[in-house]
């Protein structure tokens, strides 16, 4: 072949070679950042809810192998409910056009909640860590065990206007349906102003015990579930640290320098000692 | 030998190891699906990561090496599973994955037979890209998975997308499987799998030593070329009427279609360091 060929002119193969770069990292340039807006794409879901352990947010993303090993621990239980002669299986991996990020775990309340198994047989199956089993363990006896309760895959939250026990009716499904009975979800008692002799009963969440398990979001007798499972960042506030809760006893250590260093008296008093305009 | 044969046995053996191979890839595809749905212990997981009767961990070496340029330390099961596999393609099996394994392979393979049946495509209307575009890719792939830290040729690989698909769902994953079949129906010959994919360029570049080959014999071959044109990676066979020697290269995916379809058994399957009684005349 290269006999046939003339003999190249001076500098053509360097210009060739030039040329042959360029196009490479042209190439190079162009799929690279369409690749990446696709990805980017791909992965950007705020609202997903995760399988318990679950590292947070893009750790997880980085490694998870989308393998399913988890889903497969989930469906093969013995446990596993079955509706209309088809199983019900919490986890699912995301398909093209679930618009979630492709391939990775996730489950939807709504339709089928996490049963909080107590071997967690999704945690130890994931081979790659992106379901870390120290964050859904407690220490019993100098040795780590696998608890539920530690799980955090969401946090339930309560649309109060259409709560139809904020409304005076009598419903406790979702309190009722909580594993953690009285502890994720509690009843509190109030008289109703209207009628003047009922008592208002409605259901309130605590987010330091709830798992964001789902059962009672499906649960909910509403036709649309008025409490429902948020995933903790988005659906938690956060005061500050520099707000103090001053009927908290731990709480004179955790105060800022400034303030600590004060005698009782001057604590009560610092708004009036210290020159807070010239600050 | 085998010009005794006559009708469907010499069918079956003209096309033995493509029947092999898509018995390999069914039964494979069975397990998985099995394991999802019936708990069944043989193969659970997928082709990214799986455990092999329960015990035996297995994944994917290019998404863990992805991961580890996402900056993320997997965990033991998926770094001895990347490792098993790894070993066993570089050491022992060469780029068999692609040909035995993938499901992408029968997808591509229907369009190949598809072009060749309907000449759908002539070679002339053919779109030229160097079959390096595929190292281009893997360069991309790890470039990209530093940079979003996540890694980024498994959030569009369709070949994950067809095979998780089956086990768990396919949703609208069709569409990527459909593109890459017209792409290599219309566009470009062996397209995906010859010029594309990242992961044959991986398993190319790791699976160079593996110890079963293709050994090509200059003194059986009549030079019919019936090896160059039906392999997939036909620049592999670029001493077909040259000189005997082993298919040295890792593009060589291991298909035996080549070994299928030559009449003079000048191509057969070997391990490489097996002394062959005619490799002291031609070097």
């Amino acid at each position: 072949m290269a006999k046939d060929k003339p003999p190249t002119p001076r500098g053509e193969t360097r210009r060739k070679f030039l040329v042959r770069t360029m196009q490479a990292i042209g190439i190079s340039i162009v799929g690279g950042v369409v690749w990446g807006a696709f990805v980017k794409e791909n992965t950007y879901d705020p609202l997903v809810i995760r399988p318990p352990g679950a590292l947070p947010g893009d750790e997880f993303l980085k490694k998870c192998i989308k393998c399913g090993l988890c889903v497969e621990a989930c469906a093969n239980r013995p446990s596993v409910p079955y509706e209309g002669g088809k199983k019900k299986v919490t986890l699912r991996l995301a398909t093209p056009g679930d618009n979630k990020p492709l391939g990775t775990p996730y489950f939807i309340p709504r339709d089928v909640p996490c049963y909080m198994c107590e071997d967690i047989p999704c945690v130890p199956a994931c081979p790659t860590g992106a379901l870390e089993p120290d964050l859904v363990s407690t220490l019993k006896d100098g040795q780590k065990k696998l608890d539920i309760t530690k799980a955090r895959m969401g946090v339930a939250v309560i649309d109060q206007k259409n709560c139809i026990a904020y409304w005076g009716l009598r419903c406790d499904a979702c309190y009722r349906v909580c594993p953690l009975l009285d502890k994720a979800i509690y009843i509190e008692v109030y008289r109703n102003p209207r009628t003047g002799k009922h008592a208002f009963m409605v259901p309130k969440v605590d987010p330091d015990h709830c798992t964001g398990c789902g059962l009672c979001e499906h649960a909910c007798v509403t036709e649309k579930a008025a409490i429902f499972v948020l995933p903790r960042d988005i659906a938690l506030g956060r005061a500050g640290k520099h707000y103090m809760k001053g009927w908290e006893e731990q709480q004179p250590q955790e105060a800022p320098e400034r303030i600590r260093g004060l005698g009782h008296e001057s604590v009560e008093n610092y708004l009036n000692t210290e020159d807070l305009l010239n600050e | 030998m085998s010009e005794e044969r006559v009708g469907p046995l010499r069918y079956l053996y003209k096309h033995r190891f493509l029947i092999l191979r898509r018995i390999s890839q069914l039964t494979i595809m069975v397990l998985y699906i099995g394991g999802n749905i019936y708990g069944w212990k043989i193969l659970q997981g997928n082709l990214s990561s799986s455990r092999f009767l329960d015990l035996v961990p297995l994944a994917d070496p290019f998404a863990v090496l992805q991961m580890f340029f996402a900056g993320a330390i997997v965990g033991v099961d998926a770094l001895v599973g990347a490792l098993i596999i790894l070993a066993f393609y570089a050491f022992v099996g060469g780029r068999a994955f692609c040909s035995w394994v993938c499901p992408m392979n029968v997808v591509t393979d229907f369009a190949n037979w598809l072009r060749v049946k309907t000449n759908i495509h002539r070679e002339e209307w053919q779109l030229r890209i160097t079959r390096k575009t595929r190292y281009l890719a893997l360069t991309l792939a790890l470039v990209l998975s530093f940079i979003l830290a996540m890694p980024a040729f498994e959030y569009v690989s369709p070949i994950s997308i067809l095979h998780r698909g089956l086990i768990f769902g396919m949703g609208l994953g069709w569409t990527m499987v459909l593109a890459i079949f017209l792409f290599d129906l219309f566009v470009i010959k062996n397209g995906w799998c010859g010029h594309v994919c990242p992961l044959g360029g991986f398993y190319s570049l790791v699976t160079k030593p593996s110890l079963i080959r293709v050994n090509y014999n200059k003194d059986r071959c009549t030079e019919c070329m019936e090896c160059v044109k039906i392999c997939p990676e036909s620049q592999v066979l670029h001493m077909v009427g040259k000189h005997s020697s082993i298919v040295n290269s890792g593009e060589c995916i291991n298909c035996g279609r080549c070994v299928e379809v030559c009449n003079d058994d000048a191509i057969y399957f070997t391990l490489r360091f097996k002394k062959e009684e005619v490799s002291h005349e031609t070097k």
